[in-house]
């Protein structure tokens, strides 16, 4: 009975719902976005696999199987970039899901431990396995258990009464980013001079001379995963309402979870036993895809997919050409960037969201 | 425009509470939207409910009502399935809740909280068409009648002006009424509201259950609401359940419960009961004053 005049109400539909569009994720806009957000990965990787240390003739290279050039193209520079642009698109979708989980813009496989626990699965699995054979599907199964620990312990050491509580979980994961470490360094000294290299390796995070049988495994454990994230893309918006919300709102919490955590933990075991922890990427590609374009799963999960892999691409990029010959490890570019960058989201956007 | 409140305040005719008891023989007639029997439950070991029965018929409103720390939310959690009680049945629309898969349950129910925290920047019309989420299909985008529903939802609650800014940027008493427009897009059978109106000024308070009436007299949309306020609930509400420490210490219509010593008894402090002269409703004013 005290409905709005009709004449009002008609008129108010038509601008609103036209305006609708900017206020929301359309198929447009996300057609849009993941087109530019491809095409963007794909001159990166181009220019990635065009440059490096070494001068090479993208002609020769391209024309002439026996050269040089076609040796380092393919041998060397087009399996590097496709290892960066896998893993780097599954850090960024893994850090996108963890922080809806965990209701937290600072949470990163990284920063909450669960690469170092994944490091430190392999690390023992390559001592473990060295002599007795199978090393290379013990390492990423290793990993991948190791990581899953890693995530349900920080999960759980994180809630205090039943709450996740957001500063509890960074601090959780600090220290158990510093275990590993440790734990990582005590089995560096009392293991073989001849594993140093490796766990060096794994420590810092580097795309060193990836085998196409490595890209290969993380491609199709990544591929499995980023389905079963993107399944579950509305659920990670109902969950951002908080958990009894996502639930009244028809969300299996406890199950959604369950599978959101064992993807994760397998997607960041295969990229951790191929190149190591390499940290902040799964922070800084989803906040800026969260700032740019929204906060809709729908959308974040796809354009972190494309946005990580283009951005770790650039960093190895970076990490084989800023000190040529030589070369930096990617991990310590992204932790170099990931650092301020950390400092900058708790203060800017940290204050208003970590408000819980 | 004209809100309910204002049409109560100056209006000729009925007053609120006649057209209540007016209404009551209607509502007696109609399905039972949710009902509750014997409710005990707690947390861990320590039991904050006893033995809690209640019966919420279409159309109805039911104000929970009673100190702090009565059990009032506990009671509200279970009603939507939030919390499994210890013993005792809550049956939504003829069927145990239990019967429902989640998102079943969701298309009858919506509860509101009394705290509503977004972790990241959704806009407040991103939040609404949440609402739609158990209706549509496993990797469907929201319609056109999505948006619709949205749309008139946001509109119910005056907030089309707002429907593109962030969450994080509105006032708590905005936000609060973001939370209702999304339960209303729901477009549940029955809504269970926790403080619907806590910190928020007198119109938007009026505002609000005016909403409500629209939507329990519209759609027979059944209302459970938690509430501080004895006053808001003797205008609003067509029965009252009042509880103490747990137990239900009262349950009818506001006149029979808001007694003097009822409210004395839960309360604890002097009451004085009245009426309100504009609306007819019972008002409920501090008896004493304690030094």
């Amino acid at each position: 009975m005290s409905a709005p005049a009709p004449v009002h109400a008609a008129a108010a539909a038509k601008l609103a719902l036209a305006d609708f569009a900017a206020a929301h994720l359309t198929r447009a806009r996300m057609a849009l976005t993941l087109i530019a957000l491809g095409l963007l990965l794909l001159v990166i990787a181009i220019v990635a696999a065009a440059f490096g240390s070494v001068h090479i003739d993208l002609i020769r290279a391209l024309t002439d199987r026996s050269s040089a050039d076609h040796a380092i193209l393919f041998g060397a520079r087009i399996p590097r970039v496709l290892m960066g642009a896998i893993v780097g698109a599954v850090l960024a979708a893994v850090g996108a899901a963890l922080q809806a989980l965990v209701r937290n813009p600072l949470a990163e496989g990284g920063i909450l431990g669960i690469s170092g626990g994944g490091a430190f699965g392999a690390i023992v699995a390559l001592v473990v396995f060295s002599r007795i054979g199978g090393s290379d599907v013990a390492i990423p199964v290793c990993a991948f258990a190791a990581a899953l620990l890693s995530t349900l312990a920080v999960y759980r050491l994180a809630q205090v009464d039943g709450r996740l509580e957001p500063f509890t979980l960074l601090l959780v994961g600090v220290i158990f980013n510093a275990f590993w470490g440790a734990a990582i360094m005590l089995v560096n000294s009392i293991v073989n001079f001849y594993f140093t290299h490796s766990i060096i390796f794994w420590l810092m995070g580097s795309f060193e001379a990836p085998t196409y049988r490595e890209v290969a495994m993380v491609t199709v454990l990544g591929a499995a995963g980023f389905a079963i994230l993107l399944a579950h893309a509305r659920d990670m918006n109902l969950l951002s309402l908080g958990d009894d919300e996502a639930a009244e709102l028809g969300v299996e919490v406890d199950a959604v979870r369950r599978t959101i955590f064992v993807a994760t933990s397998v997607m960041i075991g295969a990229a951790v036993s191929v190149s190591g922890i390499i940290s902040f990427v799964g922070l800084i590609v989803p906040h800026i895809i969260r700032t740019a374009i929204g906060a809709d799963h729908r959308m974040l999960i796809p354009a972190s997919i494309l946005g990580g892999a283009a951005f770790t691409v650039a960093a190895d990029l970076i990490a084989r050409t800023a000190i040529a010959p030589s070369e930096l490890p990617v991990g310590a570019i992204t932790a170099l960037c990931g650092g301020p960058f950390f400092i900058y989201v708790l203060r800017r956007e940290g204050r208003k969201s970590l408000a819980l | 425009m004209k809100t309910e409140a204002d049409r109560l305040d100056t209006g000729p005719g009925t007053p609120a509470s006649l057209a209540v008891t007016a209404r009551a023989s209607d509502i007696a007639a109609r399905a039972v939207a949710i009902r509750a029997r014997d409710l005990t439950a707690g947390y861990g070991d320590r039991p904050v409910l006893y033995n809690v029965s209640l019966e919420v018929r279409a159309g109805e409103m039911l104000a929970i009502v009673g100190p702090n720390g009565a059990g009032k939310s506990t009671l509200l959690k279970i009603l939507g399935g939030a919390l499994t009680p210890w013993s005792g049945t809550v049956e939504v629309e003829g069927r145990p809740l239990g019967d429902y898969d989640r998102r079943a349950l969701a298309r009858r129910l919506a509860m509101v909280a009394q705290e509503n925290l977004v972790a990241f920047r959704f806009t407040v019309l991103e939040i609404v068409l949440m609402g739609r989420a158990p209706h549509l299909g496993a990797f469907h985008f929201e319609t056109r009648h999505d948006l619709e529903i949205a749309h008139a939802a946001l509109d119910r609650f005056d907030l089309l002006g707002l429907a593109r800014r962030p969450i994080q940027e509105l006032s708590g008493g905005e936000r609060k009424r973001v939370f209702l427009a999304r339960a209303l897009a729901q477009a549940p059978h029955v809504a269970l509201l926790d403080e619907p109106t806590a910190f928020l000024d007198l119109k938007h308070i009026a505002e609000i259950f005016a909403r409500f009436r629209e939507l329990r007299i519209e759609r027979a949309m059944a209302v459970v609401a938690t509430l501080h306020d004895l006053n808001a609930a003797a205008l609003h509400a067509d029965r009252v359940l009042l509880m103490k420490d747990g137990a239900v210490a009262g349950y009818g219509t506001p006149e029979a419960v808001f007694t003097a010593g009822n409210l004395r008894a839960v309360y604890e402090t002097e009451v004085h009961v009245g009426r309100n002269p504009a609306t007819g409703a019972i008002s409920v004013l501090p008896g004493a004053l304690v030094r």
